[in-house]
């Protein structure tokens, strides 16, 4: 299956500026690693040291959420949209206690 | 409120709301809830701007602010509450200003006050809808939780750079912000504003998607945004609508809830990662101590780590420019037999990239405390900020 994935404004500085992505794979799993490995600084913004999916980046199948489907599990066909929606705080100023 | 106990309009009141009253789906009974209605706005800033005017444009009878920030000429980019004559007074003063010179039959009540777990429930229990324009993840979590706690709308809106993100939270047995985003990210995973800028239409548009969604819950017309992810991109002129559902193990307002009073928020989004606890590898230095040091002929190889859009703005003849996060990548361009001072603008995202050239075995790094606006406030103050 060819899936293309949108990547948000927030994480595009780790795919080279690119919007979207085009990977191959049978589940949502698949897509992502495709992604990661093509893109391997994105990881640690996807995942927990113990590889879980980060709780403030979701993963929409389509207009879906995965964790509504099967979670990663989730199997792809050809010409769905994966998007990656992080939770973003703006406003205009730094996050609380960082600073930049 | 029943219709009989609507408050009535006047004629300069009828006259105002006049294209209003000849819609049926407004008409004189909804002008009069509008006027009935309360709506607290969490922030004067960016997206509290154009909710806030056309709240009270539209006839809202009472609108509540909080807000505890003084207007900066680098607000008026997008903040359009706010004018030129308002730089360095209080932004509610600004608000309460322009939203009685636009209607004067509004009544606004301001709050002039960091909303904490010690206020909130009592701000929040004196009006029907709550929108939520604030700038930081902790102050979100707060509205969101002080909304489930006294089940109040919570009307949501989020921006980053050119997208926006737009929602109804804790509506008619709709889903939470929880339920969305279980926590926040830690700090420094994701990008802040602050270096990332943000297109000054933006939260316009996303504000008076707000703006709208509010009108609507006061009327009860339409379709509300519960249950709905707004998400829009300006720069490819595209909305697309995600489906959002209530999380049956949500710990707010879901029937296993485990919280049922307010937190300490700034404790809850800001504990450090992992990543963040592993011994610093680098030196701060001040801006006093690198002058003082350079005037003795220190030179040390500048490395700039912001985008190059904000070295074409100021820049401090720095040897090379590589944007932080790119720093790892490009170790081959950075010597290891001299003393490296690294600066950003404020000395967030240097450290950053200090650390990471710690971690490859650079000796003699040296962020520069404050970045290269406490340069242009402390020592070369000819220089811009921005």
């Amino acid at each position: 299956m060819t899936v293309e994935i949108r990547i948000p404004t927030a994480l595009r500085s780790y795919t080279g500026s690119a919007a979207r992505v085009s990977v191959g794979g049978e589940t949502v799993e698949d897509a992502l690693a495709e992604l990661v490995d093509s893109f391997s600084e994105l990881g640690r913004h996807l995942r927990d040291e113990q590889g879980k999916l980060r709780s403030f980046v979701n993963i929409y199948l389509n207009d879906e959420d995965i964790r509504t489907k099967q979670g990663e599990a989730t199997a792809l066909g050809d010409g769905d949209v994966l998007m990656i929606v992080p939770s973003i705080a703006g406003g205009n100023e730094a996050e609380a206690g960082s600073r930049s | 409120m029943s219709e009989e106990n609507l408050p009535a309009l006047n004629n300069e009141e009828i006259a105002r709301y006049s294209r209003h009253l000849i819609l049926p789906e407004v008409g004189m009974e909804g002008q009069q809830r509008l006027k009935a209605a309360s709506v607290l706005c969490i922030g004067a800033g960016g997206l509290g701007s154009p909710l806030a005017l056309y709240l009270a444009a539209a006839g809202v009878g009472r609108i509540g602010i909080v807000d505890f920030d003084v207007v900066d000429v680098s607000n008026l980019q997008r903040q359009v509450l706010h004018g030129t004559s308002g730089v360095g007074t209080s932004k509610l003063n600004s608000a309460r200003a322009r939203l009685s010179d636009l209607n004067p039959h509004v009544q606004v009540d301001t709050y002039e006050e960091a909303l904490n777990s010690d206020n909130a429930l009592g701000i929040f229990a004196d009006y029907d809808v709550i929108v939520d324009g604030t700038d930081n993840f902790p102050t979100r979590y707060l509205v969101n939780d002080a909304c489930v706690l006294l089940d109040k709308p919570n009307v949501y809106g989020s921006i980053f750079r050119f997208e926006g993100q737009a929602s109804v939270f804790n509506y008619r047995g709709g889903p939470c912000y929880r339920c969305l985003y279980e926590e926040p990210p830690p700090p420094g995973l994701i990008p802040s504003c602050a270096e990332g800028g943000v297109l000054g239409i933006l939260p316009g548009i996303i504000g008076v998607i707000q703006a709208t969604e509010t009108v609507k819950i006061i009327l009860g017309k339409g379709t509300s945004l519960s249950g709905r992810l707004m998400l829009y991109d300006a720069l490819e002129m595209d909305f697309q609508q995600l489906k959002l559902r209530k999380n049956p193990e949500c710990v707010i307002c879901s029937d296993r809830a485990t919280q049922t009073e307010l937190i300490d928020y700034v404790q809850f989004c800001g504990a450090p990662s992992t990543e963040a606890s592993e011994p610093q590898r680098f030196e701060e230095i001040s801006v006093q101590d690198i002058a003082r040091r350079r005037e003795q002929g220190w030179q040390p190889f500048i490395l700039d780590v912001r985008k190059q859009a904000e070295a074409d703005i100021v820049t401090l003849g720095a040897d090379t420019l590589i944007p932080h996060e790119e720093v790892g990548e490009r170790l081959a361009e950075i010597p290891r037999d001299r003393e490296i001072l690294v600066h950003c603008k404020m000395g967030g995202r240097s450290a950053k990239a200090a650390q990471v050239l710690g971690r490859a075995g650079y000796e003699g790094v040296f962020n520069m405390t404050g970045g290269i606006t406490a340069w242009a406030t402390e020592i070369d103050t000819k220089l811009p900020t921005y």
